[in-house]
C-alpha cells in the first residue's frame, strides 16, 4: 500500500480537554508528530507570557496544533461527500493543520520583533529543508513538501483548502478560542463549534455558512472579541511582554557592545545577534532554554539586563497609565527628559504600547477586498458577508478598537532622591498636570 | 516611541491623499520591498500581500485625528479615502522621522491601479524565486485575475524601475 494511504491498525486517540478525544489513523500523521521538530512544540507555550496573568495558561503549541487537526479531520470527513470537496486533498489538509505552527519559537512575537524573524518562514523551512518532517512528508509524495508549505503560506493553488486553515473562520481561530478560554479559566471564548462545522459548506475558493447558522457564527465572533480585550490584550500580559522585548533588546545592544563580557556566553543567542540564524539553531531554542538564561543574566554584571530579568522571572512587572499621544505627546517627551535626568534609561523603562503591537486580529468585512470576509449562503443560492446580515456583528465590526498604554517602573520612580523629579514624573503619568 | 505611526504619517504627509484600503495597503507593501522601513509584517493573503499590523495602526492614527477616512461611494463598490490632518501634521513635525525621500515612489504609484499593484506586489512577494516560478505562482494564485502577459512583463519592468529609483 502506498505511504500515503497507509493506516495504522488500531486508530490512536490523544485524550484532550477541548475536543475531548484527538483520532489518528493515518501514518503520516502519527509519524510526523513523533518528529523532534513537532515534539519541540511542547517546549513552546502557546500564549507566551499570558501564564503571568492567567496561571493556568501553560498550554502548548503541541497541544493547540493537534487541537486544529482534529478539527481539520471533522470538517474533512463532514465535506466527504460534497460536490465540491475534492477528497485527494484530504491528507494535505491534515498535515498543513497539523504543522501550519511548526515554525514557532519561544515567546515569538517578542523575540521575532527584536530580532527581525518571521516564525512563517521558518515553518517552511523547516517543512522544505534537512529535517524528519520532510522525510515523511516525502514518503507521500515527492512533491509533497511543497504542497504542505503552501497551503500553510496561503499560496496553494485551491483556495478552499487554504480557507480551512486560514480565514476569518477557520480551524486555526476555532481550536486557540476555545483553548486558550479553557486554560486562562475566563468564560469567555465558547461558542457551538460542532453547529459552525455542521453549517460549513465547501464553495469555490472558500468555506461558506449556511445562514440558518449564522448565530452559530455571531457568537463566535463576540468571543474573537471578548477574548482580544480579557486574554491576548490584558494590560498585564503585555507589561511582561514589554520587558521580555527589552530582555532581548538589551542582550543584543551588549553582544555588539566589544567591551562587554557576558559573565554566561549566550551561545544560543549569537545567530539572532549576529543577524545569521540557521535553521539547526533555530530549532535549538524553546520555552526551557529562555528561561535558564534570563535566570542566569539576572547575576550580570549590566544593571539594566539584570534588572529586566529579575523582573520578568519574579513578575515584578512595569505599572502603566492609559496614554494619549495627541494630547500628551509633549508629556511623553518630558517624561522622557525626566527620566535621564533620574538615571533611569527611558530606552528600556518607558515604553508606549500600542494595539497594533499584537498579533491578533478583529473581524473585517474586507470592503475593498483587503481581507477574504465571512460569507453567508443564503435560501437563494446567493452569497451575503456577515456584517450585512447580522446587527451584532455589524456593531461589533463598527467600535473603536484602539488603545495605547504607558509602561514605567513605578518602584524605580518611587526611589528618586530629588523630591522635585519625583514629583514632576509622578504629576505627568497620574495627571496631577 | 511610536516610531512606527510616525513613518505612517510622513507617508501619508507626502501622498497627501490615498484613495482606497487596497491601494493603502500594496502601496506600503511595495515601497517596504524597496527598503523604505516600514516595519509593518506583511502575509500572503487571498488579495495578495495583506499587513493586519497596518490595517490597526491606520485605524489608531484615525481614532487619534491624525488621519481621516472618507468614505466615497463609486458606481459598484465604496472606498475609502485617507488623508493626514492638521493634527496629524503637529504630532509628525515633534518626530526626526530618519526615512528616505519616497516622495517620487508614491507619485509613481498612486498614478497605477489597485489592480496593477496586487501584480506587483504578488510578484515582489514571491522575489526569491526565478523569474519563471514568479510568473508560475502568479498564474497559479491569481487564476481568477486573469493577468495578462503583457501585464506581467510591465510588472518586472515596474519593479526595476523602482528599485533603480530608489537605489540612486
Amino acid at each position: 500500500m502506498a505511504y500515503k494511504d497507509e493506516q495504522l491498525i488500531e486508530e490512536k486517540v490523544f485524550k484532550d480537554p477541548v475536543h475531548r478525544y484527538i483520532h489518528v489513523r493515518d501514518r503520516a500523521v502519527w509519524d510526523l508528530i513523533a518528529t523532534p521538530e513537532f515534539q519541540r512544540l511542547r517546549r513552546i507555550k502557546q500564549l507566551g507570557t499570558t501564564n503571568l496573568t492567567f496561571h493556568g495558561a501553560e498550554h502548548s503549541r503541541f497541544n493547540h496544533s493537534l487541537g486544529v487537526y482534529e478539527i481539520v479531520r471533522r470538517i474533512t470527513n463532514n465535506f466527504a461527500d460534497r460536490a465540491r470537496w475534492d477528497r485527494e486533498q484530504r491528507l494535505l489538509c491534515l498535515c498543513a493543520a497539523l504543522l501550519h505552527d511548526l515554525g514557532h519559537g519561544p515567546f515569538s512575537h517578542s523575540f521575532e520583533k527584536v530580532f527581525k524573524l518571521d516564525h512563517e518562514q521558518f515553518t517552511q523551512k523547516i517543512i522544505l529543508g534537512d529535517t524528519k518532517v520532510n522525510q515523511i512528508l516525502k514518503k507521500v509524495s515527492a512533491d509533497f513538501p511543497e504542497k504542505v508549505a503552501d497551503v500553510i503560506a496561503k499560496t496553494y493553488s485551491d483556495k478552499l483548502v487554504v480557507s480551512l486553515i486560514s480565514s476569518q473562520i477557520d480551524a486555526d481561530r476555532m481550536d486557540y478560542l476555545q483553548r486558550d478560554a479553557y486554560f486562562t479559566g475566563v468564560s469567555y471564548g465558547h461558542f457551538d463549534m460542532e453547529r459552525i462545522l455542521r453549517v460549513m459548506r465547501p464553495m469555490d475558493d472558500q468555506v461558506v455558512i449556511k445562514s440558518t447558522g449564522m448565530h452559530a457564527v455571531e457568537d463566535y465572533i463576540m468571543s474573537r472579541y471578548q477574548m482580544y480585550w480579557q486574554v491576548y490584550f490584558h494590560p498585564v500580559t503585555r507589561s511582561a511582554e514589554v520587558i521580555l522585548s527589552k530582555i532581548f533588546q538589551r542582550a543584543k545592544m551588549l553582544y555588539e557592545d566589544d567591551s562587554y563580557q557576558f559573565q554566561l556566553e549566550p551561545t544560543h543567542f549569537v545567530s539572532f545577534f549576529e543577524e545569521k540564524v540557521k535553521l539547526s539553531d533555530y530549532l535549538k531554542l524553546d520555552d526551557m532554554i529562555v528561561y535558564y538564561y534570563f535566570q542566569q543574566w539576572q547575576e550580570e554584571k549590566d544593571d539594566i539586563l539584570a534588572d529586566l530579568s529579575c523582573r520578568f522571572i519574579n513578575r515584578h512587572l512595569f505599572k502603566y497609565v492609559e496614554y494619549n499621544p495627541d494630547p500628551q505627546i509633549n508629556a511623553g517627551m518630558e517624561l522622557y527628559q525626566l527620566f535621564k535626568e533620574a538615571g533611569i534609561n527611558p530606552d528600556y523603562y518607558l515604553v508606549v504600547d500600542s494595539s497594533s503591537d499584537l498579533p491578533y486580529d478583529f473581524y473585517r468585512p474586507g470592503e475593498e477586498e483587503e481581507r477574504l470576509p465571512i460569507h453567508l449562503l443564503m435560501p437563494d443560492g446567493g452569497l451575503k458577508e456577515l456584517s450585512r446580515h447580522s446587527d451584532i456583528v455589524e456593531a461589533i465590526s463598527g467600535k473603536k478598537r484602539t488603545d495605547h498604554k504607558l509602561y514605567f517602573p513605578r518602584d524605580r520612580i518611587q526611589r528618586i532622591e530629588d523630591p522635585d523629579l519625583k514629583k514632576r514624573i509622578l504629576d505627568i503619568l497620574y495627571g496631577k498636570e | 516611541m511610536l516610531d512606527n505611526h510616525a513613518k505612517l504619517l510622513y507617508f501619508f504627509s507626502k501622498a497627501q491623499q490615498v484613495p482606497g484600503r487596497k491601494k493603502l495597503q500594496k502601496m506600503i507593501y511595495i515601497l517596504q520591498q524597496c527598503h523604505v522601513p516600514f516595519e509593518e509584517k506583511y502575509q500572503f493573503h487571498f488579495y495578495g500581500p495583506y499587513s493586519e499590523e497596518l490595517t490597526l495602526r491606520v485605524e489608531e492614527l484615525c481614532n487619534l485625528n491624525f488621519l481621516t477616512e472618507k468614505k466615497e461611494e463609486k458606481s459598484h463598490y465604496h472606498q475609502y479615502r485617507y488623508a493626514i490632518t492638521e493634527k496629524g501634521i503637529t504630532f509628525l513635525n515633534q518626530f526626526e522621522v530618519n526615512m528616505p525621500d519616497i516622495e517620487d515612489g508614491i507619485r509613481i504609484l498612486q498614478d497605477c491601479s489597485a489592480r496593477f499593484l496586487e501584480l506587483v506586489s504578488t510578484v515582489l512577494y514571491f522575489s526569491y524565486l526565478s523569474r519563471e516560478e514568479i510568473i508560475d505562482k502568479v498564474y497559479t494564485v491569481k487564476a481568477k485575475l486573469k493577468y495578462t502577459d503583457e501585464e506581467i512583463d510591465e510588472a518586472f519592468r515596474f519593479i526595476d524601475e523602482l528599485r533603480n529609483r530608489s537605489s540612486h
